[in-house]
């Protein structure tokens, strides 16, 4: 027990800047958190769906919740049922066989619901395009509220299009 | 390479591995096998190819075997338009999943198999529909489905019920679907059913110029990216009858070797976080952070995606970059070594690794259990030790390995992986030739290449034909296609809460395997 303590002190929180965070990075996450509390004023809960992506997407979204980028400090969590989600965090390109299910998973997702499309291939099918077995981008498939390239986005990609989805939600006055 | 006392001409490709092309008939093909599997030596991939446009003017089926020489690559042509091939399922029990591949892709038949049940085909593509037949483009659009059922093997007896789990899980977690026959908490039988991700990756490389071919295999499976853009690349330069400059070859090691570390760390802290050890998740996750980020600092990418391309490599390294590279291994494995003095000193955590989802060595070899948990389970292979490529000859590596086979196993081997390749990465930096990144590759003069790396989860298989400017076939092969199947063995027995425990220990490819 003592050696975890100390670790964990001698750790620190790393959700300041850090050093090897860029001084840019670090407002820029303490921009977002603000920012989803005044417009949410409560927690914000997100199901993921991988619908076919290579994987690289989930790597980047699992560190999102990492200590650096805290997303539950922000009052933002992963969720393990669609039921439970404002949110479907989705990353693509669609798969044929997985089609059926996404479509799924978004009719069992509570109105108002918000979905984000995650990566290249998320967007518009990327390398992969559209094909036998392949839908392409999430877009086909179930409606979509914001896009976020990169191959794959970096963590603060995906918070800010987290941010923006919501944003975009609030704004328009639904 | 001689295979027993069968008479089979084998060409050596111009590769930096030991890899032979013969091609057998139908006797020679089940007879190979069998004296490949009583030499102690694994089935390593298994698929076919529409050559009827070709010289050989007909399908032919085409398997990878590992033995104690090397890698033998066996065609085997349905010249007798008999659209049928001798089951090796007997033999290799990991054959049956790429042989039901095998149909779903291209219609032929292994001879005298059992189970043909669809795999990659989820019984929704028309039924003259075969996607890598020639008449096939790709770009067909297939009409929407019904679901259709798959007939999941019951078990019957009092009390048995089914949990059925999946493709959408619970966490952030690729698709696929287990179905979990139990009783109380107890596991007494794990059925898998993969393919949701199929994208159609074989296909599609068939409008892909050889040097371009690359992107997409390095998006085969996002964790092993640098292992699979190395595969692919050796087996265009086997082609081309090329290498890549030594200071191209030392940098890919060190990028394979920064994947390697990358995954271990993080399944480290997913791995506590399963047995409700939430500091460890945080402090590797940490960890892995600042790995991935040093790896964006340097070589422009989180994963150095794109940054293995034919010929040699599109990033180089100062001295700066050296020595920040060099720090941070100080750094990690300082406090690996905590962590791992953490780990193995919390008896909680102990308790739920040790002995759970067990695979024994006999096991492990009999159902063909590769890479890294094969690794954790006596079976001693690794790439980088048996047939060390260029940079590898010159650091002798040493291979982890462990024989109780249990989820505190696996762990236990991705510890002593982190510090082997920590120090595989400082003998690379302080070792690292001057010269050029990247060699002019000629227009490929062969038809067939290969490509052989020890990925961090085992060993990645690429098998390519080319025909002028364009891919006629490209096949990957993941490890996890060896893997999976076992994993349905280590569960038995042991009760449903530890699966996504056992799961993580082994933490498969969905996206490499369903391509």
């Amino acid at each position: 027990m003592w050696k975890i303590l100390t670790q964990i002190a001698k750790k620190g929180i790393r959700s300041e800047p850090a050093p090897t965070l860029g001084p840019e990075e670090g407002i820029e996450a303490g921009r977002i958190q603000q920012e989803l509390l005044a417009i949410l004023g409560r927690a914000l809960t997100i199901r993921e769906v991988d619908a076919g992506s290579c994987n690289g997407c989930e790597l980047e979204i699992h560190a999102v919740n990492n200590p650096y980028y805290n997303l539950e400090g922000y009052g933002i969590k992963f969720v393990a049922s669609p039921r439970h989600a404002d949110l479907l965090l989705v990353t693509g390109p669609v798969s044929r066989h997985m089609a059926f299910a996404l479509k799924r998973t978004y009719e069992a997702t509570p109105e108002p619901k918000l979905v984000v499309a995650i990566g290249d291939c998320g967007c518009d099918g990327g390398l992969f395009g559209e094909s036998y077995a392949s839908l392409g981008g999430v877009h086909n498939v179930i409606p979509v509220d914001y896009t976020v390239r990169g191959c794959p986005p970096t963590p603060l990609d995906i918070l800010r299009g987290i941010l923006a989805a919501v944003r975009v939600r609030h704004e328009s006055g639904q | 390479m001689q295979l027993l006392d069968l008479e089979l001409v084998f060409e050596r490709l111009p590769m930096p591995l030991p890899v032979w092309r013969a091609t057998v008939d139908r006797a020679q093909w089940l007879a190979a096998a069998q004296a490949v599997a009583a030499g102690g030596g694994r089935l390593v991939s298994l698929w076919g190819s529409d050559r009827r446009d070709s010289a050989e003017g007909c399908f032919v089926v085409s398997v990878a075997l590992a033995t104690g020489e090397g890698l033998a690559w066996l065609d085997l042509p349905l010249s007798d338009g008999v659209l049928l091939y001798p089951d090796l399922g007997g033999v290799f029990p990991c054959a049956v999943r790429l042989q039901r591949a095998v149909y779903d892709l291209l219609g032929i038949d292994p001879e005298g198999a059992t189970d043909l049940r669809y795999w990659l085909n989820h019984g929704d593509w028309p039924g003259d529909f075969y996607p890598l037949r020639r008449e096939c483009s790709g770009q067909e659009r297939l009409d929407d489905h019904e679901v259709v059922d798959y007939p999941f093997i019951k078990v019957e007896g009092d009390g048995v019920h089914e949990i059925p789990v999946g493709p959408v899980h619970a966490g952030i977690i690729e698709p696929g679907h287990f179905r979990f026959s139990i009783v109380g908490e107890k596991v007494l039988r794990l059925e898998e059913r993969l393919g949701y991700k199929h994208k159609g990756i074989d296909k599609l490389f068939e409008r892909q110029a050889p040097a371009e071919g690359y992107r997409l295999a390095g998006r085969v499976s996002g964790d092993s990216t640098v292992a699979y853009a190395w595969a692919y690349c050796m087996a265009l330069e086997a082609l081309s009858g090329a290498a890549p400059p030594p200071r191209a070859a030392w940098l890919r090691a060190v990028l394979l070797e920064r994947e390697r570390i990358a995954n271990h760390l993080g399944d480290l802290g997913a791995l506590g976080n399963d047995a409700a050890f939430a500091f460890g998740l945080a402090q590797f996750m940490c960890l892995k952070e600042d790995w991935l980020r040093l790896n964006a600092r340097l070589f422009g990418h989180r994963f150095a995606m794109d940054r293995i391309v034919p010929g040699g490599v599109a990033v180089d390294l100062d001295a700066e970059g050296g020595a920040a590279l060099l720090e941070q291994c100080a750094i990690v494995e300082r406090e690996v070594r905590i962590l791992r003095q953490i780990y193995d000193d919390h008896a909680g955590l102990q308790d739920r690794f040790i002995t759970t989802g067990t695979v024994s060595p006999r096991l492990a070899t009999q159902l063909g259990l590769t890479g890294m948990a094969g690794r954790a389970s006596g079976v001693a292979f690794d790439l980088r030790a048996d047939f060390p490529v260029t940079p590898y000859d010159q650091l002798d590596v040493q291979m982890v390995t462990h024989r109780n086979g249990d989820v505190a196993a696996r762990v236990i081997v991705r510890f002593e992986e982190i510090f082997e390749s920590l120090r595989l990465i400082r003998r690379l930096l302080h070792g690292l030739p001057e010269g050029a990144l990247r060699a002019d590759l000629a227009p490929p003069q062969g038809r067939f290449g290969a490509g052989w790396v020890e990925g961090w989860r085992g060993g990645v298989f690429v098998a390519l034909e080319v025909e002028g400017e364009r891919i006629r076939r490209c096949h990957c092969h993941d490890p996890s296609w060896q893997n999976w199947p076992v994993l349905e063995h280590a569960v038995i027995g042991d009760i449903v809460p530890d699966f996504p425990l056992i799961n993580k220990s082994f933490n498969l490819s969905y996206a490499g395997h369903d391509r």
